[in-house]
């Protein structure tokens, strides 16, 4: 596990991003990096704006919506590329996995003609060339038979078949960069380890980077190299794994450790964080998290900033080394 | 008990106060024909039969705003006594749809079974052709008039009105507050008509709003085919079947029978939509 | 055909009986309220009592209703429909000969309609809110409140009388003229489209709506397609299904609007048949019609059932 910051320049880098709806501002100095074959969580509770941030490196978020800063992949910032360019980009350097393949696959095309499609926009590839590619595909993310499940349609296959042929099409190209949001959610138990395992042997045999967001902490810890936990839009912690586990920085952090069940002799209550997410109109100005904290103090009404604590950590709290949080050995 | 299970059917009257500007302005002109037709014998001023045989098919004067006919009738006076015609023929059918299909829809939804199976294969047939043949021909037997010709076409829509009401009579029937009404001993007609009708009133009300549309434009073909309104009986439809016999001398007269027409049957279809997003928000989005 | 697709017609053509003798008995028993005795009438004003039964004898009028039904529905489906009872020609004839300036104009109407709008509807769909799409969403709503033959009479107004592009009434024979025909069959036709248009449009638009704001429209995006591609390959066949069900209620509704088209047009179709048999009580013919008509609803809907999996693989075979 990399416990360093990479010397070679980041694959992917997020700088400075505000996204905003009307006035308010939902994600807000959004900044953290991917690095060439690096896999990365993006950890935090529904609403935390972690999907609206994924969609948005790809440019596909609700128009409604206005971005501010930088994203830049490879040197380019994709947020100033013209439509035709950002096309490009899509589905060749960087693809995207969703979380209900169901509802995410087009269910009138076969998993095949999908697949070949993504090769052939991206590539000059013919017919039987493209087909020959896809059952490839296929085979890699494991789909048993592939020459045959290559014309079934998406209602055909079983929910752990489509999210493989949802990252079969999102291989396909061969990207520098997927994003992959919830991709285990919505399937069951046994299926989900079976998903990540995959993800994690594709993103290391092909050094495929991997930015992984997702709400379980515990999938993250065993898949990513690396965490950024995220509240009511804003990166409150940036760490290592091992780090993180052992040691984590940031109260919210704490708390989404803690509140993961685990075997335990003693019979307690499971520990949860008070309160709740603010909403939009709610959201204090200072730390975001201040009112739910236990452990805040006048200066915590200030705005936080995401600074450095350590080489190759970062967080978002003005008393993080006042105080030493539990983590998972604990 | 009983009170809390029952589900939150909203009055009529909180629509009126929700629909978007279209529907408020298509209600006002609606209104206003209502009232044109109850009023017409005092607004009009001349007696729709009144005929005037030396100033026949004339154009637009003062004295006739609208011009006069091939029987030198004010046009104008037709078509305000002809708004009582249209609209009596459009409320008439769409009652006599209602009276037939919402019991049958009912019936067929509530009590499934083969019951509704031979009911739904009947509105299926009988909806699978032209509706208008089918109204010429119960015309035909009922004999030719203004209120049978409606009653063919009330009988005509009904199978569209006992379909929806079945549909949605199967949607309400799965709600748990009907189990538990009859978990009380509440008889099948009580539950039928305390819960379940209320509940499909709804969707009921876009839909008749919608067959007015449609029974208005089907009064004006059977009045225009003959079938309907009797001379010297003024009708929207009628008119435009003597505009159309006069078409080459005086093209004019076909003008204001037929704006009639549209704007009304306009403004009871854009009335009726504007109740079905009131009625359910996820539709305010488009 | 493989076995269960031959079993599924099979089924599907039997289930087409149930539906031609509903349609024909509503008909059939509400003919027979009808005050007075047709065989009086059909005699004649002088006829002896001999005469009077002999007619009785002769249309079968004397038989229970039933069974009057039962031989009805046995020779029509041997193709014999009976004889007019004014004229005394073969219904089936009359039927066949006014068919085809009928069908004409109908299938005329149904590709204006189609031709304009589906264009029109995807236009609305991907510029929504844009000036097109409040454009198109207002002629829709116009279009569908618009008499139809009042719209015809304006044309005949406008392009006949006194522009003579087109004529303004009468049909063109399609088997020996098919020029002239479509020449006769143009306004008739575009009469009828209007609200075939408005009819598509409306339905099109909203279906595409639903379809690009869902979730897998999201993912071809992020597949890096361009948005051509994204609602003409895959956005038009995801409404496929909604597309053909327009057409076929199209296609039902237009049989029925012909009727009155055809009275302004003085089109010698089933619907002027129809309307004159109505008015002069000549039963066999009104029966005969809807019994004609029926059967093409039923082929049209049949065209479309089988059209659907071809389009939707999600429909099951």
């Amino acid at each position: 596990m990399a416990n360093t910051i990479p010397a070679r320049p980041p694959l992917l880098e997020v700088r400075n991003v505000c996204v905003s709806l009307g006035g308010a501002d939902l994600l807000r100095n959004i900044n953290f990096s991917v690095a060439p074959g690096e896999r990365l969580g993006i950890v935090g509770e529904s609403g935390c704006g972690k999907t609206v941030m994924g969609l948005s490196i790809l440019g596909l978020a609700s128009s409604a919506f206005r971005l501010r800063g930088e994203i830049l992949f490879e040197g380019r910032n994709l947020l100033d590329l013209p439509a035709k360019a950002m096309r490009h980009v899509r589905g060749r350097e960087i693809s995207m996995i969703f979380q209900e393949p169901m509802v995410t696959l087009d269910p009138v095309f076969t998993v095949g003609q999908q697949i070949c499609e993504t090769l052939r926009t991206h590539f000059k590839l013919g017919r039987k060339e493209a087909r020959e590619r896809a059952i490839d595909a296929l085979a890699q993310v494991g789909i048993p038979a592939p020459a045959e499940r290559i014309d079934d349609y998406p209602h055909q296959l079983s929910g752990g078949m489509r999210q493989r042929a949802m990252i079969a099409i999102a291989l396909a190209c061969q990207p520098k960069l997927i994003i992959a949001d919830e991709p285990t959610t919505a399937l069951d138990v046994t299926v989900q380890a079976q998903i990540t395992n995959l993800l994690v042997n594709l993103s290391e045999k092909n050094g495929t980077a991997l930015l992984f967001i997702t709400h379980d902490l515990g999938v993250v810890a065993e898949t990513c190299d690396r965490l950024i936990t995220m509240y009511a839009g804003q990166v409150v912690e940036n760490a290592g794994i091992d780090d993180f586990l052992v040691r984590p920085l940031h109260p919210y952090s704490s708390g989404l450790l803690r509140s993961l069940p685990r075997m335990s002799p003693r019979k307690t209550a499971l520990p949860s964080i008070p309160g709740r997410v603010p909403t939009i109109v709610e959201m204090p100005s200072g730390c975001r998290f201040e009112p739910r904290c236990s452990h805040s103090s006048p200066a915590c009404k200030a705005e936080q900033f995401l600074s450095p604590a350590g080489e190759t950590r970062k967080v978002s709290c003005c008393r993080h080394d006042e105080f030493v949080l539990p983590g998972v050995l604990n | 008990m009983t009170a809390l299970v029952l589900s939150a059917a909203r009055r009529p009257v909180d629509f009126i106060i929700v629909l978007d500007w279209r529907g408020r302005l298509s209600a006002a002109f609606l209104l206003l024909m209502i009232l044109t037709g109850l009023a017409a014998p005092l607004i009009a001023p001349y007696s729709p039969t009144d005929q005037d045989l030396v100033n026949m098919l004339m154009p637009a004067t003062a004295e006739h705003p609208l011009g006069t006919d091939d029987l030198g009738r004010d046009v104008l006076s037709r078509l305000i006594f002809g708004t009582g015609a249209s609209l009596y023929a459009s409320f008439l059918a769409v009652t006599v749809a209602t009276l037939i299909g919402v019991p049958i829809g009912l019936a067929a939804g509530f009590f499934s079974g083969w019951l509704d199976e031979v009911i739904s294969r009947v509105i299926d047939a009988l909806l699978s052709f032209p509706g208008i043949v089918l109204a010429i021909g119960v015309t035909g037997a009922l004999g030719i008039g203004l209120t049978n010709a409606m009653v063919a076409v009330g009988i005509v829509f009904s199978p569209m009105v006992a379909r929806l009401a079945r549909a949605r009579t199967l949607i309400v029937r799965s709600e748990l507050y009907i189990d538990a009404a009859r978990c009380f001993g509440s008889s099948s007609a009580h539950v039928l008509r305390r819960h379940v009708l209320p509940n499909i009133l709804q969707s009921l009300l876009v839909q008749m709003t919608l067959l007015l549309a449609s029974a208005l434009l089907a009064e004006a073909s059977l009045s225009f085919l003959g079938i309907g309104v009797q001379a010297p009986d003024p009708s929207w439809g009628a008119m435009l079947a003597r505009g159309y016999s006069y078409m080459e001398i005086a093209p004019e007269q076909m003008y204001p029978p037929g704006f009639a027409i549209l704007l009304t049957a306009l403004a009871f279809n854009v009335l009726g939509e504007s109740l079905r997003v009131a009625l359910d928000p996820a539709l305010k989005a488009r | 055909m493989s076995g269960t697709a031959l079993r599924t017609s099979i089924w599907r053509a039997l289930q087409v009986i149930p539906v031609v003798i509903i349609a024909t008995l509503v008909v059939f028993l509400l003919l027979q309220l009808v005050p007075g005795d047709p065989a009086i009438t059909l005699a004649g004003e002088n006829a002896t009592p001999e005469q009077i039964e002999q007619i009785r004898a002769l249309y079968h009028l004397d038989q229970p209703l039933l069974v009057q039904y039962g031989q009805w529905l046995f020779n029509a489906m041997h193709g014999d429909l009976a004889r007019s009872l004014m004229s005394g020609e073969e219904v089936t004839r009359l039927i066949l000969q006014n068919l085809l300036p009928t069908l004409l104009i109908v299938i005329c109407a149904m590709t204006i309609s189609l031709a304009i709008g589906i264009p029109l509807g995807v236009m609305s769909a991907i510029h929504r809110g844009g000036l097109l799409d409040a454009i198109a969403t207002a002629l829709a709503s116009v279009g569908i409140a618009l008499p139809s033959f009042w719209l015809g009479m304006i044309l005949i107004n406008f392009l006949a009388l006194q522009h003579n592009i087109f004529p303004a009434t009468g049909a063109g024979s399609l088997l020996t003229d098919p020029l002239n025909a479509l020449w006769h069959a143009f306004l008739p036709a575009v009469a009828l489209a209007a609200g075939g248009v408005a009819e598509i449009v409306r339905q099109l638009r909203s279906a595409l709506l639903e379809v690009l704001d869902s979730q897998h429209v999201r993912t071809l995006h992020a597949k890096g397609l361009s948005p051509a591609r994204i609602v003409w390959q895959h956005a038009m066949k995801n409404v496929s299904t909604t597309l053909l069900t327009v057409t076929g209620l199209l296609f039902n509704r237009l049989l029925g609007a012909t009727v009155v088209i055809e009275a302004i047009f003085a089109i010698p179709g089933i619907g002027s048949l129809i309307v004159r048999s109505a008015i002069a009580k000549d039963f066999p013919i009104v029966q005969g019609v809807v019994f004609a008509m029926v059967l093409l609803v039923i082929l049209g809907n049949l065209i479309i059932d089988i059209l659907y999996p071809i389009f939707d693989p999600r429909v099951a075979r």
